[in-house]
């Protein structure tokens, strides 16, 4: 029970804060540390960024263009960008299709597809929910039906996370309409410029537009743009549910926000003393602090026990549930911080392409109500928390 | 960072699982903890004759030198067999204590307690301190031949059957100051003392002792004067990870138990377990006691390379965990169980009873968030 870092990670870490503070913008990091909305030029500039270090994919295999890091090391480089405020990698391209792609697609699909997703020349987009398909995603009812050498799809894709920005949509769309609801389900990589898609935001809680309605109308996909078997998708995508999937856990995120919130609760006055000395607040964040501790305990171990070679099972579920309690713990006690300045819907301050003027309140304010608002998604998406009890039950109790 | 057990530890949990598994069932627990005294000395015999006793005392003392994980599988694997032998009494707290504060009387007393023929108790909190380790008022005055000790300690854990009582007493300064606390040792036998003993409400033993002008000698001082409190609230945030495992054991046991009755009991014609929302509470306990564990070792690992605050801060973050998830635990688990969660013939309630005896003993969760707070 080795619990402290060796020399050799000490030193990686000292690595990656070395990277980071050379080549990380400055302006992209002040923007996250504000809570500021990341532009789809910020997120390309840092990514290419990683890219030319070798650094973007460190989930990939070292022969894909993986780094090869031990899974400490994983931790610690994720660790590092969020305190340093470097925007998370979007993960549509580079974590979730693109194992899918090494592992069931073809080697032309993995020669067109793979360089371009590690050097983000393309935008993913995730289209598997649907307005009548949330935790039951089997019954969804997007069609694919064989014309010649392209399926011709047609349906509704929904909560479409930037799929503004995307150029290529990974999509489960159903191609036989018998059997088990799961067997009929094939897996397309559709071109978003492809005619007869039409995207729609959906502006949430917090008055953003991150997420989108996709229309899909007698949309021509060529055959080739299919990973493996018709029929299969839905095996595919559940490889891609078990993929990588202790980084829903997000501890270097919620570390990050943890030191961000001490410092406005040092600096915000409840009773005429900072909030951090108040002791009801003060208490709910010491609670907060030790669930963050027992969740990356929880992860530590877990990464080691898939190092070893050992199963990871239902580990991911738990991370999750307990992962998102806490990000969502944190924004309620950001946003609580504040008092009345909660208050003032200020969209301006947090565009992406920036506002000039002096927001109403502190400089740090307008984006955490918001921020709380938002949140309340992460308990929903990835297999909402009751979903994941349902799996947990199953799993582990056998209940 | 390795995060994992060595196959040492692995089979030291194994060994005594599997002697609990024989030896230690529920209705054999049942039979120790209402026979004489509360608890086996056949069993502790057997735990010095099997090497546990010696296991987490220093080599130097004749013990085998284990590291704080190593007595952290030793507890857990206690808290799934709702041990009530004066193991925490007598090695965690007493063993501990000598060793640390007066390295030569420890070669004189850890080999005996090692090999089960010393019991150890520890008399520090009292009827006002309640978890404040400084707050100290019993008084310890120097006489001609030695020292006379009067006050009175509460809720002293297996303070009835020990041989030697380590009693923290003022030497100096005010009553919650830090500086003045000297340790003594004394006869469980003496002059001038008198025990309240009574069964404590998870099972264990425990006694309130008097001190009335109770007289020891020069040589009952242990470590040095007036200087305890370091060693006193190093020796108990150790065993408040300590606890903690005994904690984590408890609940993985409450668990399996619940996990099992919502599979075997069937109301409206099916199992409890088929109903989502007892499937999702169950989670959330199965939940509570993973997350647990893996803070339990891991502060564990950090017990032995880390001191001062950083200690402090680690060790009051396990116990205030172990004390919130510890009482979820239970009560959901008598809540699951129905009218037999109720009932003392079921085990769940014994273990519920338990875990919340665990938060009290030496700071519960809200005592321990204030700590970290402090710390801040």
């Amino acid at each position: 029970m080795d619990v402290v870092l060796s020399p050799e990670e000490e030193a990686f870490r000292q690595e990656v804060r070395d990277f980071l503070k050379e080549k990380l913008p400055a302006d992209i990091a002040e923007k996250t540390g504000n809570g500021f909305r990341i532009s789809k030029d910020d997120h390309v500039r840092w990514q290419k960024i990683l890219h030319e270090k070798g650094w973007i994919a460190p989930n990939w295999p070292v022969e894909h263009g993986g780094t090869g890091w031990t899974p400490m090391q994983k931790h610690i480089f994720d660790e590092e960008c969020a305190l340093a405020g470097a925007p998370m990698v979007i993960p549509f391209g580079v974590t979730m299709v693109a194992p899918v792609i090494m592992k069931f697609g073809n080697e032309a699909q993995k020669q067109r597809f793979l360089p371009r997703i590690l050097s983000s020349d393309d935008w993913w987009c995730q289209g598997y929910s649907e307005p009548g398909s949330g935790s039951d995603l089997a019954s969804l009812r997007t069609k694919a039906v064989l014309d010649g050498e392209h399926y011709v799809v047609t349906g509704q894709k929904t909560w479409t996370t930037l799929a503004q920005h995307a150029d290529w949509m990974f999509t489960l769309v159903r191609t036989q309409d018998t059997g088990k609801p799961q067997e009929g389900i094939t897996f397309l990589l559709i071109d978003m410029k492809s005619p007869g898609i039409s995207v729609h935001p959906i502006t949430t809680l917090d008055g953003s537009a991150e997420i989108n309605s996709v229309f899909l109308e007698d949309v021509r996909v060529p055959v080739e743009n299919r990973i493996g078997e018709e029929g299969k998708g839905w095996t595919y995508a559940k490889y891609l549910l078990g993929h990588e999937r202790t980084s829903i856990a997000a501890v270097g995120r919620s570390k990050a926000q943890l030191r961000k919130l001490k410092s406005i609760a040092r600096t915000e006055l409840a009773g005429g003393r900072p909030i951090i000395k108040d002791p009801d607040y003060a208490r709910r964040l010491a609670q907060i602090e030790i669930d963050l501790l027992s969740l990356e305990s929880l992860v530590l171990r877990t990464l080691y026990a898939e190092s070893e070679g050992r199963p990871v099972g239902a580990e991911p579920s738990f991370l999750k549930i307990k992962g998102t309690q806490i990000q969502q713990g944190l924004t309620e006690l950001l946003m609580e911080a504040i008092g009345p300045y909660a208050a003032p819907y200020q969209p301006e301050a947090f565009r992406d392409d920036g506002w000039n003027e002096e927001p109403v309140g502190p400089d740090y304010g307008p984006a955490l109500a918001p921020l709380y608002f938002n949140w309340r998604k992460a308990s929903i998406y990835g297999g909402s928390n009751e979903i994941q009890k349902n799996i947990l039950a199953k799993m582990v109790l056998g209940l | 960072m390795s995060f994992t057990f060595t196959d040492d530890q692995r089979q030291l949990a194994d060994s005594i699982e599997r002697y609990l598994a024989d030896k230690y069932g529920f209705e054999q627990r049942n039979r120790i903890r209402k026979g004489e005294g509360g608890w086996s000395r056949q069993v502790w015999k057997d735990f010095a004759e099997l090497g546990w006793l010696a296991f987490p005392i220093a080599e130097e003392h004749g013990g085998l030198g284990g590291s704080t994980v190593d007595l952290a599988l030793m507890m857990e694997a206690f808290g799934k067999a709702l041990v009530v032998e004066p193991f925490i009494a007598t090695i965690v707290l007493g063993a501990e204590i000598v060793a640390r504060a007066d390295p030569e009387r420890a070669a004189e007393i850890l080999p005996q307690v090692a090999a089960g023929e010393r019991l150890l108790a520890f008399a520090h909190s009292e009827p006002n301190s309640r978890y404040d380790l400084p707050r100290v008022s019993t008084m310890a005055t120097e006489s001609d031949e030695g020292w006379i000790l009067d006050g009175h300690k509460a809720v002293v854990l297996h303070g009835d059957c020990a041989d030697t009582l380590i009693v923290s007493a003022r030497t100096g300064g005010r009553d919650d100051e830090r500086d003045g606390i000297t340790l003594f040792l004394v006869p469980g036998d003496a002059e001038g003392l008198t025990k309240r003993t009574y069964p404590t409400i998870d099972g264990m033993r425990g006694a309130d002792l008097e001190f009335d002008g109770v007289r020891v000698g020069l040589d009952a001082v242990l470590g040095e004067m007036g200087k305890a409190l370091d060693i006193v609230e190093g020796v108990v945030d150790r065993a408040s990870v300590a606890l903690a495992a005994e904690g984590v054991g408890a609940m993985q046991a409450t668990v399996d138990l619940t996990t099992e009755y919502l599979k075997t009991r069937t109301q409206f014609g099916k199992p409890l377990g088929s109903f989502q929302v007892l499937q999702h509470r169950a989670v959330d306990m199965l939940s509570e006691t993973r997350f647990a564990h893996a803070l339990c070792y891991r502060t564990a690992g950090l017990m032995d390379s880390v001191g001062g605050v950083e200690r402090a801060r680690a060790a009051s973050m396990i116990k205030a965990e172990i004390g919130r998830a510890g009482k979820m635990v239970g009560e959901e688990a008598v809540q699951l169980h129905g009218g037999m969660g109720m009932t003392d013939e079921m085990a769940v309630g014994h273990y519920f009873k338990r875990l919340r005896l665990i938060d009290v003993t030496f700071g519960n969760a809200g005592h321990h968030l204030s700590r970290i707070v402090d710390m801040a």
